[in-house]
């Protein structure tokens, strides 16, 4: 079985994209939150509970440039998610067999 | 490792495009090689070198293009795509080509990962 | 024979097509079709799935005269031509949309998310648009 690197661009308030990957993503997978995906990282969104919901069973990244360019460094993200740059996003897509982008 | 990136949208409307030049610029910062650059959709506009944004915004067209001289990338251009949206031999960007779809799984086949940026 | 043809079959990787989208609101319907039109003549295993929005892409009875733009949805029914005979629906995305297999223009392999969740975990390449 492939390990898959999720990747979800889109805010969780505009589109489905990341409660589509949360009932696809199989265990053991990793999610990266990029551009607009990032508004689903913050503690506060009202999306945070279906992330939370799968914590255990998936891994969570959140490209940090994308986070600071939105103004959103003074805002808690939510436990566990890991801050990463775009060296870190390569690495990621590295470590993992494939990346699926949830356009 | 070897990458193939493939871009789905254009310089302007979405961030896709800028994603996918950071994520190329870091992964040959980090050693790897980013083989080809396929740009389907409306990403067939990053090769349109009539575009002149404003000076003191970045050019992604002159980015790809000069990512591409320097580290040997192929920025392949989807022909049906191009076409359908006036981007020609004419107008294309040196360091730019056409091809068809082909190329597209064919970087799929001969590359470690492909990875997708779009809207 | 094509450049890709020289190495013989022994490269060969999992593609899997993933189709989110409605058709004509955006082109990105049309423009994966074109996609996997082509990617049907590489000796790949190839599956094309449709989730979400993208269950709309096969409804039948599309008409498409008076919005002036060109009926696509016929072209789905040659993918059996082309060999793509991986084709995925989600029974969730139907379900909520209020479609079931009978409204679809080609036929399909109508599956629950969680087996989705595991073909979509044994892809080597996943392309989405």
């Amino acid at each position: 079985m492939s390990k898959m690197l999720h990747l979800i661009n889109k805010s969780p308030t505009d589109r489905n994209s990341l409660d589509s990957c949360l009932r696809l993503a199989e265990a053991g997978s990793s999610v990266l939150l990029l551009e607009d995906g990032v508004y689903a990282a913050l503690s506060k969104a009202a999306s945070a509970e279906a992330v939370n919901q799968r914590m255990g069973e998936l891994t969570f990244y959140v490209l940090g440039p994308d986070v600071s360019a939105r103004g959103l460094d003074d805002k808690p993200l939510i436990d566990g998610i890991s801050v990463v740059d775009y060296g870190g996003f390569v690495d990621l897509v590295v470590e993992h067999d494939v990346a699926q982008s949830w356009l | 490792m070897k990458f193939g990136i493939l871009v789905n949208e254009g310089p302007f409307t979405h961030q896709a495009s800028d994603s996918a030049y950071q994520f190329a610029a870091a992964a040959i910062e980090k050693g790897h090689q980013v083989a080809r650059v396929f740009f389907y959709n409306d990403g067939v506009y990053n090769s349109n070198k009539l575009s002149e944004p404003q000076t003191d915004d970045r050019n992604l067209v002159d980015l790809w293009a000069k990512l591409g001289k320097e580290h040997d990338i192929d920025l392949v251009v989807c022909i049906a795509a191009a076409l359908r949206r006036g981007i020609k031999e004419e107008v294309l960007k040196d360091g730019f080509r056409i091809s068809g779809l082909g190329q597209l799984v064919e970087a799929g086949i001969e590359n470690d990962r492909l990875v997708v940026f779009g809207d | 024979m094509e450049p890709w043809e020289e190495e013989g079959p022994e490269v060969v990787k999992r593609f899997m097509y993933v189709n989110r989208k409605a058709p004509y609101g955006t082109i990105y319907a049309l423009e994966c079709l074109e996609v996997v039109l082509i990617a049907a003549a590489f000796d790949q295993d190839v599956s094309v799935v449709f989730v979400d929005d993208g269950v709309y892409q096969l409804k039948k009875n599309q008409d498409t005269a008076a919005i002036g733009m060109k009926n696509f949805s016929n072209t789905y029914r040659a993918l059996d031509d082309y060999d793509v005979e991986k084709i995925y629906v989600e029974q969730e995305s139907l379900e909520s949309r209020g479609l079931t297999a009978e409204d679809l223009i080609i036929p399909v392999e109508v599956l629950a998310g969680d087996n989705l969740r595991e073909i979509m975990a044994q892809q080597d390449v996943v392309i989405s648009s």
